[in-house]
């Protein structure tokens, strides 16, 4: 298959990571989302990570800010991914937001295009139920920043046939992706395991038992991860953090998944992580 | 790369190099921080801090950071990026 234009749905942290990642393979994005100042936004942030490049990467190819602008198309309107060759959809991890927009692509994208649902913890199969090509969707969890990590855990959900596996798989192998292939079930492998590590370190901060800053340390110097529960909370984003927390809650049914009152607490105080400055931890304003 | 306007009070190494140390440890919690300590290979940061402190050092500094500067070695401790602010001023340490 060849993949000219990719649809990109959603132009915040991980939509900016998708784009990029397109931009700098060569392929074409279009990317939608609700306002102006969002899409200004993420093609400020997408030229930043363009440029950054050779700072954090060996092996991605270098392209200038022209050749990326280039590739890039930003739009409100859903109808510009009509004729896009496969969309990627990463809006907010929330049921009532992403079932209107799978409705309203379903009308808007021709029927043998896939779906790559991008989400946290919301069940693929619960997804492809608000279309009308349920073998055509499929999950992706793409891991922040999307652009330097190079495995991403791809889900089947019911009714994912074998040729939208293998287009996804197509599109990956020309970002030099690597997929794990996992079944459905809220959550999958990584966040259904990973969540319950950064909510129980909000417990143990919200116990006095260690500062954030020591919590972190014993996961990077003790277990060697790359980041701590807390930092890697706050570079998710902490309301995202809080929603995934609920959908695993809701889905399960199983309390072991109740959002700690602290992080709540610093969502509804604004302090939503990096892309706010302050979350579990103050990140410098730079 | 184009140099912008520093203030005067930064130019000098020693000026540049509390600067930067400043930064860093108002970024990350640490006890101690030597300044040949490299950041990166120690495990204090992952190398999303670099674009961190890039940002900081070129709005800090006036300087821009130009393609053929994006290497994490310059960025790599703070005896690092002191040289490279100064290199960048077409100055040489005077430490």
């Amino acid at each position: 298959m060849d993949f000219k234009r990719i649809g990109v749905l959603g132009a915040g942290n991980i939509g900016i990571g998708v784009v990029t990642d397109l931009v700098l393979h060569g392929i074409s994005a279009v990317a939608v989302d609700i306002s102006e100042d969002i899409l200004k936004r993420a093609q400020a942030a997408v030229l930043n990570n363009v440029r950054c490049v050779p700072l954090l990467s060996k092996t991605l190819p270098r392209i200038t800010k022209d050749e990326a602008m280039q590739r890039m198309v930003l739009t409100t309107d859903l109808r510009d991914v009509a004729s896009c060759d496969f969309i990627f959809e990463n809006v907010t991890e929330d049921w009532d937001v992403k079932k209107p927009v799978y409705e309203n692509l379903e009308r808007v994208a021709p029927p043998d295009v896939c779906f790559g649902a991008n989400t946290s913890c919301i069940s693929i199969t619960q997804i492809a139920s608000a279309t009308q090509r349920p073998a055509n969707v499929v999950g992706i969890h793409l891991m922040n920043p999307v652009h330097l990590k190079p495995t991403v855990e791809v889900i089947r959900g019911f009714h994912t046939s074998d040729r939208t596996v293998g287009t996804l798989l197509q599109l990956f192998s020309l970002l030099n992706k690597e997929a794990i292939i996992v079944q459905d079930m809220p959550g999958f492998v990584s966040n259904r395991i990973s969540h319950l590590f950064m909510n129980e370190a909000a417990f143990v901060l919200q116990d006095n038992v260690a500062t954030a800053e020591k919590i972190d340390m014993i996961f990077k110097k003790c277990f060697g991860h790359k980041m701590g529960p807390l930092e890697t909370a706050d570079l998710i984003g902490l309301d995202t953090v809080m929603r995934s927390l609920d959908v695993l809650y809701e889905s399960f049914q199983d309390p072991k998944y109740r959002c700690c009152p602290l992080l709540r607490q610093l969502v509804h105080a604004g302090h939503l992580g990096r892309k706010t400055g302050k979350g579990f931890h103050v990140y410098p304003e730079v | 790369m184009t140099a912008r306007t520093t203030e005067p009070s930064l130019r000098t190494a020693e000026a540049i190099r509390e600067t930067v140390r400043g930064f860093i440890l108002s970024s990350i919690t640490i006890t101690q921080l030597r300044d040949d300590d490299d950041l990166f290979d120690s495990g204090i940061v992952n190398s999303l801090f670099a674009v961190q402190l890039m940002t900081f050092i070129e709005k800090r500094f006036g300087i821009e950071v130009g393609m053929d500067d994006l290497d994490i070695a310059h960025f790599k401790s703070v005896n690092a990026t002191t040289a490279f602010v100064l290199g960048k001023n077409g100055r040489q340490s005077s430490a």
